[in-house]
């Protein structure tokens, strides 16, 4: 039924961590199954940190995964404070400060951790970086006491602070290097629609700059001096420039890295007992190799490897998809969209209410939908079942995705 | 405290406890009830907690939401008159006893 593993030890107890473990229980997996994590609490939910949670509208409790117990319950040993430090191939074994252990098959769900901005002033008081249960806490503490808020960085991260820093009231500036916020994952369309938005909230958002220096007094942020030179006053700076894999503990084994552990389409590395999984991962997909910091993306890797190693291999091709929530614009992504070419908009984009389809090279390969939840989950399940999608057709009046979805399953049933 | 049984599309029936404030979801979750994904955490943005609640147990919860009624016509599995995303049904101190059945599939 199963490979030979006995024992798999899973190296992080985030998303995709957590998910492997679960999983594997859940298609009765017999053997030992241990995740190790770095973190000090139990494992818990990110997304919510820079949402809800920062609102005060989600709970501590909230956010963890499953209660304490249930890991237990299911068999699962978490140990949490546990930095691995090393991986000795040849014995089978992950090493660290008080202990090691054995493994028959590894996973490595390290995640990734925020960049660091490259510039003087960064390690003052008042400077902060959203990336795990303590860093919240601290920003929320400071936004309780900020006034003038500098975001860097108009990433998802970053702008859903800022929505939250302006709902508070404070004065909000979003420093952004490129020309256009969340560039990297939206649609041109897209961007402008949620910079709109932004400033119509009274953020103000500069573009072509970024942060030169960040001043200080007494060893607290006072400012930011950008690069044309402008001086913006801050009580609060948050930084949100994107992370970085932690792949350290890969290439120190030897394994292939480059911009994520590098893995095959069954997510093994170069080390048929090695998987790497989640936002560390560097996978195919199609051509080219991606990495992708993403829940979905997390939990569906987890789950690939959960069914290889009770023995289901499976290629990786699931739907990449992904939200947000800023200023009431309920964001959903499904497919790859950010270098798509041809775009159909359906719906109202005055109403807030509308769906960017996007087809790159004559493929249909997502969309993205604000407030329009039927539109994205009809996108997604396009995707995956490979229907067809003409950008004539899509523009046509009266066009409606669950019509063409539902016409298409007919079609093939 | 809710009685809440949830049971399998293949028909497999368990029941556990659910404190007031939580929702079906996470009370599967909790429980390691399978059957639901709950691919967003209960954000009202995934359609994977899907579930068919009982008739009897039908008039238990607010009517469904506007997001939700979008959501719901695009489930993997069929829509049917009782369909709800389970992370938006919570538990009050007015339940007594619930029962949902889990569709085939989430995804
Ligand atoms: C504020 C915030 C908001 C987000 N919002 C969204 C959202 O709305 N939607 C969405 O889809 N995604 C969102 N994300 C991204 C999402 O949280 C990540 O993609 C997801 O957590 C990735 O899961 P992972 O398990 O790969 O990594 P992580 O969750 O980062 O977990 C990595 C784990 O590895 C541990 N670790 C690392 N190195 C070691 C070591 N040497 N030894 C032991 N343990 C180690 C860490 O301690 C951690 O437990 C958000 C992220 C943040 C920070
Ligand atoms: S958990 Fe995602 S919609 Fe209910």
């Amino acid at each position: 039924m199963s490979e030979t593993a006995e024992h798999v030890v899973v190296v992080g107890g985030g998303h995709a961590g957590v998910q492997t473990a679960l999983s594997l229980r859940e298609r009765g997996w017999a053997g030992r199954v241990t995740v190790l994590s770095a973190d000090h609490e139990p494992p818990y939910e990110r997304p919510p940190l820079s949402k809800g949670w920062l609102k005060g509208a989600v709970e501590d409790d909230g956010l963890a995964f499953r209660p304490a117990a249930t890991y237990a319950e299911q068999g699962i040993e978490v140990r949490t404070g546990v930095r691995v430090e090393r991986i000795e191939r040849t014995a089978r074994e992950v090493r660290w400060a008080a202990g090691s252990l054995r493994y028959d098959h590894l996973v490595l769900a390290l995640g990734a951790r925020p960049r660091r901005l490259p510039v003087t002033g960064a390690d003052l008081i008042g400077v902060h970086a959203l990336h795990t249960h303590s860093d919240a806490l601290a920003l929320r503490a400071a936004l309780d006491r900020a006034r003038s808020v500098v975001v860097i960085g108009a990433g998802f991260i970053g702008l859903e602070v800022a929505a939250e820093a302006r709902r508070r009231g404070c004065d909000v500036v979003v420093v952004e290097a490129g020309e256009r916020v969340m560039q990297r994952a939206l649609t041109p369309l897209m961007s402008s629609f949620f910079a709109d938005r932004h400033r119509a909230a009274g953020a103000d958002l500069a573009h072509g700059v970024v942060a030169a220096e960040l001043l200080g007094r007494d060893g607290r942020v006072t400012g930011v001096r950008l690069s044309d030179g402008r001086r913006v006053p801050a009580d609060l700076v948050v930084t949100g420039i994107g992370v970085e894999p932690n792949c350290d503990l890969a290439r120190e084994a030897g394994l292939h890295c480059d911009d994520g552990v590098v893995v095959d389409e069954h997510l093994r590395t170069g080390d048929p007992r090695i998987s790497a999984i989640g936002d560390c991962a560097s996978f195919p997909v199609d051509q080219r190799r991606i990495r992708l910091e993403s829940v979905q993306n997390a939990v569906d890797q987890a789950r690939l490897v959960a069914a290889r190693l009770t023995g289901e291999p499976r290629a990786y091709r699931e739907v990449p998809w992904f939200w947000t929530d800023q200023h009431g614009g309920k964001l959903q992504m499904a497919g790859l969209t950010a270098d798509s070419d041809t775009h159909v908009v359906v719906g109202s984009v005055d109403d807030a209410r509308f769906t960017v389809l996007c087809w790159r090279a004559g493929v249909f390969v997502g969309g993205e939908s604000v407030n329009r939840p039927g539109d994205h989950i009809t996108v997604r399940r396009l995707l995956a079942d490979g229907v067809p999608l003409d950008p004539a057709a899509a523009a046509a009046p009266g066009f409606e995705l669950k019509t063409h979805l539902r016409h298409a399953l007919g079609a093939a049933a | 405290m809710a009685t809440v049984s949830y049971v399998s599309h293949a028909g497999e029936e368990t029941t556990v406890e659910v404190a007031p404030g939580t929702s079906i979801m996470r009370g599967a979750l909790n429980n390691s009830v399978s059957g639901i994904y709950a691919e967003c955490g209960g954000e009202t943005m995934c359609a994977t907690c899907h579930v068919y609640v009982d008739p009897a147990s039908a008039d238990a919860f607010p009517p469904v939401g506007e997001d939700e009624d979008e959501m719901l016509e695009a489930t993997a599995c069929d829509r049917e008159s009782t369909s709800r995303l389970s992370c938006g049904l919570v538990i009050t101190e007015a339940h007594d006893r619930i029962v949902v059945r889990m569709p085939e599939c989430q995804r």
